[in-house]
């Protein structure tokens, strides 16, 4: 197991001139764009992991001169807030990597589709995109970039579901196939990219694919924006190296009670204190997409996982069975062992219903609340049943 | 073609085809419930998951593409215990009295639930503690929210095949539910009464509204004289809901089932079918003389036919300004309804007061048309209940006939002689069909020249149909008419009446008579017509009401004897003010949210 302990790193807030990079980038062909970005090892940062080079890749191969770059800004994930601060800080940055994923597919259109509750960022990323506007325009590029406001429903973060937003319908996921790369926002080739995947790949023109693959580990190359929450004495936004341990992350950002971190969201897993030292933080060990939540010893896992139940009941888009009435089923099973009003092996029945909540449901948001189920039910029985 | 394994047994098919259809070649069946064959994918119920070997999740059948060398499992342990988990969670959210259920035995989820869910359910009921509603507010059908499984077909039917989108998702997650406009009662938005969604409801969340037991109620009053009329296109579908396959005419049986059941007259709709015929192509020949010869600058061609309920709803709502093309002529129901209790009680020297009118009808629209307050030209209720088809099948098994092997029998009577262009009303087209059979005629005194009196063009299950009929050789009357092409356009399904709409109120339809059925493949593919429907069992009901139309010795609404007798008797002569009193309504513009 490679573990590269625990580094902090400065590119994503880093300052950089963009029209230089964008200008070095106009100058160099599709093709060669996606080749760095495949090289450098990158991989989705809203939480999938995708790698991003592939996806450009399948778009750009698709031929059809109405293609759209859709930006990922529903940052809805609890306790995620790293998108936020990337566009307060460095807009330009996000825009930049637009361009270039918008060159390396053949796009003249680039959506941002902002979190309902962000729109008092609104404002500034308007007047910085105009600047922006202009500038490109120098360069020579053809592409525009305009802004989508979501609603305030988490399930408009799956892709599928914020086009049917942005196309002005209920934000519920599609069928796949067809995926974005051939039918994605008004049926047209799309790269829908992460926030902070799209500042990474800028940052990856700048500096190049090798500087960037040197960090991290094989399965998870780079680094990464953690927004860290919960029982820490240093809550915030952290840019840190890939292929860490929890262990080490806890001894850096833990108040000394550490008993569990939620990695990656409502959607992710809870790794409880005896598995921090053998636990990496990426794709081979816990991926998130950023949200770390420290729980200490004063906290009920019961209460933890109630929350994100009852989250998970209220933003499921209610399309599919498995999610809709699974996440009802789960909620409600967990308040009745309890209350002692079913036997404690009910758990074992509803942890049958995660995996097929797993399993058939329609898209990531069901296919994921099991993660948390799982892993906190597992680990931490005697607190959700006494 | 694209190669696959479906249970280790290879199958070539067309890309594009889904997985399901795949399974359908090889007779392999999966089951569905949120999928239907009139509709687009969904994949949200999920019952159809099945395993493909290396994928990560299980896939829904109904929404996968075929790919090749596709390696599909379907009844693994993983999909079963799946496929257990959907349906008892669909149980949990949905409260199940089924014993008492409209539903009961007629339900899709019940069938799974047989199948899949039998036993002890581990899940929680979610109902119970939850407030529910039903509405009843429309005189056409329930929508019990309890009972729905959110499987959305209604709603894919209210918008993808009538254009209303009457009911529509509202919310999210938990408090997910299918809803209307503002929450508003289904009598108060726009909702056409069409049925179509009642028609693909797999469970006893939409159902008509029945009126089974006033109509026994009615038959064992001694006081009262029941009179029973049967639409055109009840006869070619009443038979599936009695163990028949689709397309089987059961006329004469149904004739007689209605006599076993005790209503006193049993009539037929076709007999005002073909009155409404004589009504409405004298009004449109009329109204071509006022505004071809006379210049006539009020009347307004083309003239829309008025037949069907749902379409009215539809106009008043959509295109209220567009009323004044829409025939004032009353719908073949309503004109039996005011004659069965003037004309039909002097003959019979029955007291008006006495007559209980009721239909049988293949539409949920009906129900709502008979309340309507304009319906009471006779001085009482024209129409005092409307059955749907399926209704009328409950009440011939609820009184133990065995009609298989009924001997068949004819109408009554009176209003009980009918034409072929009356029975072919039932289908898209027919209307228009039965007119130019008569009104050719009128014109030129002569039969319309198509083989066998079959005018072809204008049947079928296209969408939107035109046709064009040169005039020669016209009588002394409609000289004016001589060398005139008449143009005529046929819409079924609201989706494609609306485009129909579009056209006119664009002033880009060249046409002089429009017909316009609700319903998808007209009355045929009824909301009160038995459950399922598709395309297939459309074309099958279709068939039949072509076939009972040739099997009619007359053919011609003008020559049915009845009618020529009515006029003679009773009405003067078409259009007449005596026909206009009783036979002729007038509309009323509604809001169109």
């Amino acid at each position: 197991m490679e573990n590269k302990g625990l580094n902090k790193v400065d590119l994503i807030f880093e300052k950089i001139d963009p029209k230089e990079v964008l200008t070095k980038a106009y100058k160099i062909s599709p093709d060669a764009i996606i080749q760095q970005i495949l090289d450098s090892g990158l991989k989705g940062r809203g939480g999938a992991g995708f790698p991003t080079g592939l996806k450009w890749k399948y778009t750009a191969a698709v031929k059809e001169p109405d293609k759209y770059v859709v930006c990922n800004a529903d940052e809805g994930e609890p306790g995620t807030f790293k998108d936020r601060e990337i566009l307060d800080r460095v807009a330009y940055k996000v825009y930049g990597g637009m361009v270039i994923a918008g060159k390396a597919i053949g796009a003249k259109k680039g959506i941002v589709y902002l979190r309902g509750e962000y729109r008092f960022l609104l404002p500034q990323l308007m007047k910085e995109l105009d600047s922006f506007h202009k500038m490109i325009k120098q360069i020579g590029y053809d592409f525009n970039i305009s802004y989508c406001m979501g609603s305030g429903a988490y399930i408009c973060g799956e892709e599928s579901a914020l086009f049917e937003s942005i196309e002005g319908g209920r934000g519920e996921p599609r069928n796949k196939p067809p995926y974005p790369t051939t039918s994605g926002v008004f049926n047209k080739p799309t790269s829908i990219n992460n926030v902070e995947t799209l500042v990474t790949a800028m940052m990856i023109l700048t500096h190049g694919p090798e500087s960037y693959s040197q960090l991290g580990t094989k399965d998870s190359r780079g680094s990464k924006v953690f927004s860290i929450s919960g029982d820490t004495p240093t809550p915030g936004i952290f840019e840190l190296e890939l292929g860490m341990s929890v262990q080490e992350f806890v001894n850096e950002f833990g108040d000394g009670d550490t008993k569990a971190v939620q990695v990656g969201g409502a959607s992710g897993f809870c790794v409880p204190r005896k598995k921090f030292g053998n636990t990496i933080i990426g794709f081979e060990g816990v991926p998130t997409g950023g949200s770390m939540k420290l729980f200490n010893s004063s906290r009920s896992m019961y209460n933890v996982l109630h929350n994100y139940l009852d989250f998970f009941a209220e933003e499921s888009c209610g399309q599919c069975t498995p999610c809709r009435v699974g996440c009802q089923q789960l909620l409600k099973g967990v308040e009745k062992v309890k209350k002692g009003e079913v036997k404690s092996t009910y758990l074992n029945e509803l942890m049958k219903l995660a995996d097929t909540m797993k399993v058939a449901s329609k898209c990531g948001l069901g296919q994921s609340v099991g993660n948390a189920f799982r892993t906190i039910v597992e680990n931490f029985r005697e607190e959700i049943i006494y | 073609m694209i190669n696959l394994s479906i249970n280790n047994q290879r199958v070539s098919v067309q890309p594009g085809t889904t997985v399901l259809e795949a399974a359908k070649k090889l007779n392999i069946n999966i089951p569905t419930l949120c999928n239907h064959p009139d509709l687009c994918v969904a994949g949200n119920c999920r019952v159809c998951v099945v395993e493909q070997t290396g994928a990560r999740t299980l896939i829904a059948a109904c929404a996968m593409p075929v790919a090749e060398g596709m390696d599909i499992q379907t009844n693994t342990l993983k999909v079963r215990n799946a496929r257990k988990h959907i349906v008892e969670l669909l149980l949990s959210e949905h409260r199940s009295d089924c014993t008492k259920c409209y539903k009961n035995q007629k339900c899709e989820l019940q069938a799974l639930a047989n199948e899949f869910a039998f036993g002890d359910t581990i899940f929680l009921d979610l109902v119970a503690d939850r407030p529910y509603t039903i509405d009843r507010s429309s005189p056409s059908f329930m929508k019990d929210d309890s009972k729905c499984i959110r499987c959305q077909r209604c709603v894919r039917t209210c918008t993808e095949l009538q254009h209303i989108s009457a009911i529509a998702v509202a919310n999210k997650g938990m408090h997910q539910k299918i809803s209307s406009f503002h929450d508003r009662p289904m009598s108060h938005v726009v909702c056409t009464n069409c049925g179509q969604c009642v028609n693909r409801c797999p469970t006893g969340a939409l159902v008509e509204k029945t009126y089974i037991d006033q109509v026994w109620d009615a038959i064992y009053d001694p006081d009262k004289h029941v009179v029973v009329q049967t639409a055109p296109a009840v006869r070619v579908a009443l038979g599936e809901d009695l163990g028949y396959d689709p397309g089987e005419r059961v006329t004469g049986k149904m004739v007689t089932a209605l006599r076993q059941l005790g209503f006193d007259s049993v009539l037929d709709t076709d007999f005002s079918a073909d009155l409404t015929i004589m009504e409405e192509g004298t009004e449109l020949l009329t109204r071509l003389k006022k505004v071809l010869v006379d210049g006539d600058k009020k009347t307004r061609v083309p003239m829309f036919t008025s037949c069907s309920p749902g379409w009215i709803k539809f106009i008043e709502h959509k295109y209220p300004e567009l009323l004044p093309n829409l025939s004032t002529c009353k719908s073949p129901q309503q004109m039996f309804g005011a004659l069965a209790k003037t004309f039909f009680a002097s003959k019979k020297k029955i007291d008006p007061a006495k007559v209980v009118s009721v239909s049988v009808m293949p539409c949920t629209a009906k129900k709502y048309e008979a309340d309507r307050p304009e319906m009471r030209s006779s001085g009482y209720k024209d129409i005092d209940y409307v059955l749907t088809t399926r209704e009328l099948a409950v009440m011939i098994k609820q009184a133990g006939i065995d009609f298989r092997n009924l001997e068949p029998s004819h109408y009554d009577s009176i209003m009980g002689e009918s034409t072929g262009a009356a029975v072919i009303f039932g289908a898209t087209g027919g209307v228009m069909e039965a007119a130019l059979r008569t009104a050719y005629e009128i014109v030129t005194g002569r039969e319309i020249p198509f083989k066998n009196l079959n005018i072809t063009p204008v049947r079928g299950m296209e969408g939107v149909k035109e046709a064009s009929l040169k005039i020669e050789g016209c009588v002394d009357d409609w000289k004016f008419l001589e060398g005139a092409e008449l143009k005529v356009a046929i819409a079924h399904g609201l989706v494609n009446a609306n485009k129909l709409m579009r056209l006119v109120s664009k002033g880009k339809a060249p046409y002089h008579f429009i017909e316009i059925m609700a319903c998808p493949g007209g009355c045929i593919g009824g909301g009160g017509q038995p459950i399922p429907t598709s395309m297939e069992i459309r074309k099958n009901r279709m068939k039949a009401i072509y076939s009972e139309d040739e099997h009619m010795v007359l053919r011609k609404s003008h020559e049915n004897p009845d009618v020529i007798a009515i006029y003679k008797e009773f009405l003067g002569k078409p259009n007449s003010h005596a026909a206009h009193e009783l036979l002729h309504t007038h509309y009323t513009e509604r809001e169109s949210y």
